[in-house]
């Protein structure tokens, strides 16, 4: 049987106590313990592995330490010496490494049926040989964050650091917190540009308690204003729909990032230099901010802001060539913004007279697409791996 | 919308190029997008913002380049011969709150034939279609003046009179562009004795439109109610030049203008006469009232004190007339001019202030905050499951909120489902029940494209319920491929349900709990006996295995693929668990093993309860090391091999109480059915 001739090593004595006499009898010692390993599959029969090679009183080592270090003479002492500790490590090591290689083996019903030599497969053969450091090493995969769920919490944590705190709201909302209080009156055209998916069957509702998909995250304002009296600072991350078919550029599905500051002494001024601070922080302090006026119902005065390009650094040329990213403008538009409307404050029980803030909101989407230079919006939406695993 | 610049210079002298032109714009408020073309066909691409429809013509954008740059204004002033006679012809407003004001010319004996080369040029360069020459010179001059007017066949309206009205029940009209269109008894209508000619500043008629024979010509312009136009043109379909304008608010003032600034240009290119003078009806007046004006306000919103000089400046500029009011702080009164009609509040005049004395002045300051920062309530643990799937392997992923009916009552146990009123795709008219759905979607699209190894989550909400729509947050993990990957060192290991059984536990090992129980009762799309609810102190909180094979197929999935929900508003019931420090052991543990033969239907949960029953309490763990079925274990048997860990925090343990605590667990083991194999 294998077993009793695995078992059949013993300690020899050495007549000299060469270098090469030594050698060969520590190769022979551990291709010993090497081929009795292989013999176990239990736990129980390893504790005996152990002993017989291990044990104080007369384990294979301790005859070693008789037999070889005892009886060599004193000029070989110390090379033997030295030999017989680098011995024991690697014998200790590798015994405690046989010992994990069988707890860890997966003990299903259908394992323990398998054949001696299938389980040969998977357990590495002991090698005492110098590895070859060049071959890869054995990863274990991290899984990536989303870049724009990444590019989301960037944003947020820029104005959290300005004490703003994260609120959010649902993503089925009324018309009232919609439209009607962000003073999108019913039946005006600025209703027209945000392209609204609606909940089916509202008919029967009032207008203002009917349900869509919120078009922007500004609804999650008016709710923070409805319960909280200013001061109040407010960052409002999250997804909002519309209705746009898919293509490159745009996406039925996007996200936004909304601010919103209200106090006793918010000023234009503090609006411009609040987004002027947080687009350096997320581009980069060279960045410049350009702000030109608009139109928001929910705010007035209102104004888009446009960064300088990141790309061409605002000269609208690059490489000899107009710059694609800015069209050669020299800016890219970034966001929207502007003081509150007084009409909506009316709308949450602020006496305009005595307060003034102001609201702002970004697309996501928009600002990752130009953080990483993406072609198509749909490849945030598609869970690609190949696409996920570059923002690793 | 598209402006020529060089049609501007029939009202401002401008002495700036083109690109600075634009940028000027831009910096004050009517931004052009791009420019196109070159010389006199140069045009702006403009985005003019709702509330400017003032700006939505060459005079406004003109009106608006002599405020920025301190230019005098040519307002154009018609050339008409005197009118001869009367016309005899009546105008008739019934519904005053539709119409504002009517106003009408008729030019006699003219001929109808092809435009000027000036205003056929120009209109083509904007890109419009040339029709006749009255058509156009009504096409003119909206894009010159912004007002919309309408020319009609007189001799093809009945009865010499014109109705302004709701359409009756029943009626119809054929409009402009050739199609028939039933008539709501909510639209507005322009009638002549007999039918609507007319849907109200949407779209002319096509019987009494102009043609080649035509010699007489009725010319209106009005001031219809916006919202009237604006559902007309909505319940039509019908989005038109002039709908937009009349949408966003047309100038109540320029009726005779515009009327006269047509006949003009019909009499100058086929000749005819002028008959009578304008027939003018004003049903409501519409005066804008006039607005206080702080200059203390300007510097409260703006945060920079603006001169009362520099305040007069800029509005004057603009077409405002201040009135100064006596009193300690400087006031005025401001009179708003009657095209802008977005001016009604302080706070516009504000904004005038800022946009003409530039956005760009203004300093940039960064205020004080004394509010604390207040966390959500589910922060924290979003952070840490969404940390700890990531650092499994998981991506984070993002899919559709919408899904197929198909898919909403695969995937939902709850029969009341939130549909999209105007979907955008029937595949896309639901909102997910569920966040399983959309991950298959994404496994097969990683599949078809040969990305055999996919781990991904996705953290989103679920809505159910129409009446009062519930939304709730969940995680789904989705995963399929091998656990390992086959390299030098190891050979590849297939995911299996115990893969995502072990990445479930991880996370809600995050929360504090007495019990949780894993049981056999998954919903129908996972595979039988690979699937388990998890239920944490009585409640569930997620489904995990593996999907059932025809439903995967169903998504032409042909892979082992294992999928898990975590519902996040039942989780987050309990609290996150406490991290305390516990001294580490002084000192050694002891460990038993125990080999027993069960039956199938004992669970390791039925073995560990037991044995926890028995409160042993060094009894540190205990863990099944080995499982065997088959060989010398009979048919609906397995063998367990269970290791017991013993350890006290205040002694070594003695032999003897190692031995009784075994024996007490080998009886438990026993009255479970157990055999102990020798
Ligand atoms: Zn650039």
């Amino acid at each position: 049987m294998p077993k009793e001739k695995a078992s059949s090593y013993s300690v020899p004595k050495l007549g000299t106590f060469t270098g090469p006499t030594l050698d060969k009898a520590v190769a022979k010692l551990l291709a010993a313990v090497d081929a009795e390993s292989k013999h176990l599959s239990q736990e129980r029969e390893w504790k005996d592995f152990r002993d017989r090679w291990l044990s104080r009183n007369n384990g294979l080592l301790a005859q070693v330490n008789e037999l070889w270090l005892k009886a060599a003479p004193k000029e070989s002492k110390r090379e033997v010496g030295q030999r017989v500790n680098e011995l024991k490590k690697k014998v200790d090591y590798q015994i405690e490494d046989i010992r994990s290689r069988l707890v860890s083996r997966p003990s299903t019903g259908e394992e323990a049926g398998k054949s001696e030599s299938d389980r040969e497969m998977s357990k590495p053969a002991p090698d005492s040989r110098a590895l070859d450091i060049t071959l890869p090493g054995i990863e274990r995969p991290l899984g990536a964050e989303h870049p724009v769920i990444k590019t989301m919490n960037e944003i947020v944590s820029v104005f959290r650091g300005l004490g703003y705190s994260v609120e959010e709201g649902p993503e089925i909302e009324t018309d009232y917190y919609n439209f009607e209080a962000l003073n999108f009156p019913p039946n005006h055209p600025a209703r027209d540009t945000q392209d609204t998916l609606f909940i089916a069957d509202q008919d029967h509702k009032p207008p203002r308690e009917r349900l869509l998909l919120r078009t922007h995250t500004s609804p999650v304002q008016i709710r923070a204003m409805g319960k909280t009296k200013p001061p109040l600072r407010i960052v409002c991350p999250g997804k909002v729909h519309r209705n746009d078919a898919p293509d490159a550029t745009h996406s039925p599905i996007f996200h936004q990032v909304e601010g919103l500051a209200v106090d006793t002494n918010i000023t234009f001024s503090d609006l411009k230099g609040t987004l002027d601070y947080a687009m350096k922080t997320l581009f980069g302090s060279s960045v410049k901010t350009r702000f030109y006026p608009s139109f928001f119902p929910f705010t007035e005065p209102s104004a888009d802001v446009q960064i300088s390009c990141i790309f061409c650094n605002g000269a609208g040329r690059r490489d000899g060539a107009a710059c694609r990213n800015c069209k050669a403008s020299g800016w890219i538009e970034l966001l929207g913004c502007g003081m509150v409307d007084p009409n909506v404050y009316s709308f949450v029980d602020y006496d305009a007279t005595k307060v003034s803030g102001f609201a702002f909101g970004m697309g996501v989407e928009r600002i990752a697409i130009l953080k990483y230079g993406v072609g198509d919006i749909q490849m945030f939406f598609q869970g690609d791996v190949r696409f996920l695993q570059q923002f690793a | 919308m598209k402006i020529s610049p060089q049609w501007l210079h029939d009202f401002v002298a401008l002495e700036v190029d083109y690109p600075q032109l634009a940028d000027d714009l831009t910096l004050t408020g009517l931004a052009v997008e791009s420019i196109v073309g070159e010389g006199d066909s140069t045009v702006f691409e403009m985005e003019i913002t709702t509330n400017r429809p003032d700006a939505m013509n060459h005079f406004g954008v003109a009106r608006e380049c002599s405020a920025i740059y301190r230019l005098p204004l040519r307002s154009h002033e018609p050339d008409l011969p005197p009118a001869s006679n009367k016309a005899n012809f009546s105008i008739d407003v019934e519904d005053p709150a539709g119409c504002a004001r009517y106003t009408a010319r008729v030019v006699h004996g003219t001929t109808v034939g092809v435009s000027s080369q000036l205003i056929a040029t120009r209109l083509t360069t904007l890109g419009h279609r040339l029709i006749n020459s009255a058509a156009d010179a009504s096409n003119y001059v909206l894009w010159e003046m912004g007002h919309p007017t309408h020319v009609f066949d007189l001799d093809l309206l009945e009865g010499s009179k014109i109705i302004v009205r709701r359409a009756r029940v029943g009626e119809t009209l054929k409009t402009l562009d050739g199609v028939d269109r039933k008539l709501s008894p909510h639209d507005l209508v322009i009638a002549d004795a007999a039918k609507p000619v007319a849907l109200a500043g949407v779209m002319g008629g096509f019987d009494t439109m102009i043609t080649a024979k035509t010699k007489n010509i009725l010319i209106e312009a009005a001031s219809f109610d916006p919202v009237a136009v604006r559902n007309s043109s909505k319940r039509h379909g019908l989005h038109t030049d002039a709908s937009h304008r009349f949408e966003r608010g047309a100038d109540f003032e320029s009726t005779v203008l515009a009327c006269n600034r047509v006949a003009e240009l019909l009499l100058k290119s086929g000749g005819g006469e002028l008959l009578g003078h304008p027939l003018d009806v004003i049903s409501r007046r519409l005066d804008q009232a006039p607005v206080a004006l702080r200059v203390s306000e300007v510097r409260r919103i703006l945060g920079v004190p603006l001169e009362s000089g520099e305040i007069t400046d800029i509005l004057q500029r603009l077409g405002f007339e201040l009135m100064p009011e006596p009193g300690e702080e400087p006031e005025f009164t401001v009179h708003i001019p009657s095209w802008r009609l977005d001016v009604e509040r302080e706070i516009d005049l504000v904004e005038e202030l800022a946009r003409l004395h530039g956005y760009d002045k203004f300093p940039k300051t960064i205020p004080a905050y004394s509010g604390a920062v207040i966390e959500q309530p589910g922060a924290e643990k979003d952070r840490k499951l969404r940390t700890c799937l990531l650092s499994l392997g998981y991506n984070e992923a993002i899919s559709s909120t919408f899904v197929s009916h198909q898919d909403a009552a695969d995937f939902s146990e709850s029969s009341s489902l939130i549909e999209l009123a105007n979907p955008l795709t029937e595949n896309a008219s639901v909102m997910r029940p569920s966040l399983i759905p959309g991950m298959l979607g994404m496994l097969a699209h990683n599949l078809n494209r040969g990305n055999e190894n996919v781990r991904l989550f996705e953290a989103g909400n679920v809505f159910e319920d129409s009446e009062s729509p519930e939304q709730k947050k969940r995680i789904c993990l989705g995963a399929t491929g091998s656990a390992v990957s086959s390299s030098v060192n190891q050979p590849a290991r297939p995911i299996s349900f115990f893969d995502i059984k072990g990445d479930i536990e991880t996370l809600l090992d995050y929360f504090k709990y007495d019990k949780l129980h894993y049981d056999q009762d998954a919903s129908g799309y996972y595979a039988y006996g690979r699937a388990a609810k998890v239920v944490m102190d009585g409640v569930p909180v997620a489904q995990f295995g593996q999907i059932d094979s025809a439903v995967a197929s169903r998504s032409k999935i042909r892979r082992d693929i294992f999928v898990g929900e975590i519902y996040l508003d039942r989780l987050y019931e309990h609290s996150v668990r406490e991290i305390r420090y516990r001294p580490l052991p002084r000192f050694p543990s002891v460990e038993r093993d125990f080999s027993f033969i069960f039956d199938d239907s004992v669970t390791f949960e039925t073995i560990s309860e037991s044995i926890s029953n028995l409160q042993l309490s060094e009894l540190q763990s205990l863990v099944p090391v080995e499982i065997f079925r088959g060989g010398s274990v009979a048919t609906g048997k397995y063998s367990i091999l269970l290791r017991a860990r013993f350890q006290s925090v205040a002694r070594t343990l003695r032999e003897e109480e190692v031995a009784r605590w075994s024996a007490e667990i080998i009886d438990a083991l026993q009255a479970l059915g157990g055999k102990q194999r020798a």
